[in-house]
């Protein structure tokens, strides 16, 4: 089921909208992650997709049919809320079942069909010891478990997910969204789902949509977005990078007074701003710099190097052993992002 | 929980057992002991008499008069109350603080107000008086008047114990139902009026106590026509206007116990939603 999004808006009330204009193209069968930081429109977004909103402008084609006049209730779009919304005086079996006892009596499946129905999701989604109990009986992984039951329940065409894993721990969320993108993969059922936690979108999306004040800054692929960035924004939002104002003259940025080495950048003369990642300032034994901190994460070394007046993080070139703090040292720049210093924040 | 220090909220012994028996003292002396003397008062030629005052066909029809008024407008106001909450609680107009106010005012405006408001809009000098007279309709010093007069006064009891509940349940679980198919009735059927079912149990029982119990309301548009327009908060008082105190006091047992019973099935009620909860927890 292809999703595309053309120009829509939504005003809530004066100031900034919350959508301005969103832009964006999903195709069938795609696992996808809108990625923002928050009141940058990612559930709003979501909420006009499924038909719990209206948008003051703008069009909305699922399959290439526009879904402006269709309710709720008629799109076959499945849900999962941030706080799961289960039925809380239901059983999980009737959460589930929800979705097929309220079809007009001529396409409600009988009650056996039904409970064989409930049962299979509910071996889909390996909770189905549950299906008695009631929400507030069961933990928080399994109450997720159970509201993506409920959603599938009715065959959906297109799955939304706001902040699935948002109010789960550090492990149950990992596993969740290994499990979810396997689920996804067997399933096929094109899926976007909301996320403000940018490790969560690169693990498991095809493809990241970036939002940022109510627009889609960058659409495309994880690896695409770290090592191409369409914008300062972007370049900043993803992944750790240093911040250096810098000026560029004839396809050369320098970063003088800093003592840095210019790098080629393909913006126009003028100031700019280039995004360095720590692994591509290498620090080099003797110089400048002083090393200000050290601490290893288990696979790499991180340094922060004070230059000038400037704290940079900074990784040691290969061969280096054992920098420690107030060793000296120079920096050199690997590879960096610039963009003109007036679209930069 | 041995050897832990006494908390600092918490307050010594003494002054604990203080304030218990003042509240004891207050509630004995304020509301038990009139109570009390209601039933003693009542019974005091014994039962007999007590039982023939109630058989009285003035008593009989303040009865009936009583629980018709009661039976109409506790249906009229469960309905109004849960439109008002619903919309109170799920949805954001313009004017909706204005509205969540109005709901109150029958609390804050005196009942006898509350009944000549309708004297005012529909009795003989009233607004619509001659156009009612020219149809032949009787809505004051009559049974509509009474229970526009209730309905009035009664209105918050529902609507204020269904708000907060139902804000605090939020509307995702209505919005949930929305994506999986439900039409609107069927959101509020299976969703919506389960979540509030307790609650609004026990709004209905406290407005129906109040509606029986409601005099300065009804006193104003009653007319207090004998074996007609009498409820009996009204018989009552006529009783004991004229020195028949145990006819008076029987038929305000009678009314006091009403009012028990239905204090004593909002109390099993929260009994029982107290243990349900439980279960679940």
């Amino acid at each position: 089921m292809s999703v595309e999004i053309a120009g829509l808006t939504r005003r809530f009330g004066a100031g900034r909208p919350a959508l301005h204009g969103v832009e964006l193209l999903v195709r069938g069968g795609e696992f996808v992650a809108l990625l923002g930081p928050s009141g940058s429109g990612k559930t709003t977004l979501l909420r006009v997709l499924a038909g719990l909103d209206v948008p003051d402008a703008g069009q909305v084609r699922i399959d290439g049919r526009d879904v402006a006049g269709v309710p709720a209730r008629a799109r076959g779009i499945g849900f999962v809320f941030q706080s799961y919304a289960l039925f809380r005086h239901m059983t999980v079996f009737e959460n589930v079942a929800f979705g097929l006892r309220v079809r007009p009596r001529g396409a409600r499946p009988r009650e056996a069909e039904i409970a064989a129905r409930v049962r299979r999701l509910l071996e889909l989604v390996q909770v189905p010891e549950l299906e008695r109990r009631y929400p507030e009986q069961i933990s928080g992984g399994q109450r997720q478990r159970v509201a993506l039951a409920r959603a599938l329940a009715i065959e959906p065409r297109l799955l939304l997910l706001d902040e699935p894993f948002g109010a789960l721990d550090a492990q149950v969320r990992k596993d969740l969204r290994i499990w979810l993108r396997g689920l996804h993969d067997r399933l096929g059922i094109t899926t976007l789902f909301v996320t403000h936690d940018q490790d969560e979108a690169m693990a498991v999306a095809d493809r990241i949509a970036i939002l940022r004040e109510g627009r889609v800054a960058q659409f495309d692929e994880p690896a695409a977005l770290f090592d191409r960035p369409a914008d300062a924004f972007v370049a900043g939002f993803l992944g750790e990078a240093n911040r250096l104002p810098c000026r560029v003259a004839g396809g050369l940025a320098h970063f003088a007074p800093l003592p840095l080495a210019p790098v080629p950048a393909a913006v126009a003369d003028g100031p700019a701003l280039a995004f360095v990642r720590p692994a591509a300032l290498v620090a080099t034994p003797g110089g400048e710099g002083v090393v200000r901190g050290a601490r290893h994460d288990g696979r790499v070394l991180h340094l922060s190097v004070q230059l000038g007046d400037t704290l940079l993080e900074a990784t040691p070139a290969p061969g280096w052993e054992g920098p420690r703090r107030d060793d000296r040292c120079g920096l050199r720049i690997a590879s960096a992002l610039v963009f003109p210093a007036d679209a930069a924040d | 929980m041995t050897a832990v220090p006494r908390p600092a909220a918490e307050d010594a012994a003494w002054a604990r057992l203080a304030a218990i028996g003042a509240a004891i003292l207050v509630f004995g002396l304020l509301f038990l002991l009139p109570l009390l003397a209601v039933f003693v008062e009542a019974l005091r030629r014994g039962l007999d008499p007590a039982l023939a005052a109630i058989a009285d066909p003035d008593s009989l029809a303040a009865i009936r008069l009583t629980l018709l008024v009661a039976a109409i407008s506790v249906p009229v106001n469960m309905l109004g109350g849960v439109a008002a909450a619903w919309c109170i609680a799920k949805f954001d107009f313009p004017g909706k603080r204005l509205l969540t106010t109005l709901i109150e005012l029958p609390f804050a405006v005196s009942p006898v107000i509350s009944g000549l408001v309708w004297v005012l809009l529909f009795g003989a000098q009233g607004w619509f008086g001659p156009w009612l007279q020219e149809h032949g309709l009787r809505i004051v010093f009559a049974l509509p008047g009474m229970v526009l007069a209730t309905v009035f006064v009664t209105f918050p009891y529902v609507a204020r114990t269904l708000i907060p509940l139902m804000q605090d349940q939020g509307r995702e679980e209505e919005e949930a139902a929305a994506t999986l198919g439900a039409s609107g009735f069927q959101t509020f059927r299976r969703v919506t009026l389960p979540n509030i079912r307790w609650a609004l149990l026990s709004g209905v029982l406290l407005c129906n106590a109040r509606a029986m119990g409601e005099f300065g309301a009804v006193s104003v548009v009653s007319g207090h026509v004998r074996g007609q327009t009498n409820t009996m908060p009204l018989h009552i008082e006529i009783l004991y206007n004229e020195y028949q105190f145990v006819g008076a006091f029987a038929v305000a047992a009678l009314l006091a116990l009403l009012a028990l019973l239905t204090l004593g099935a909002k109390l099993l009620l929260e009994r029982l939603t107290g243990r349900r909860a439980a279960v679940h927890a």
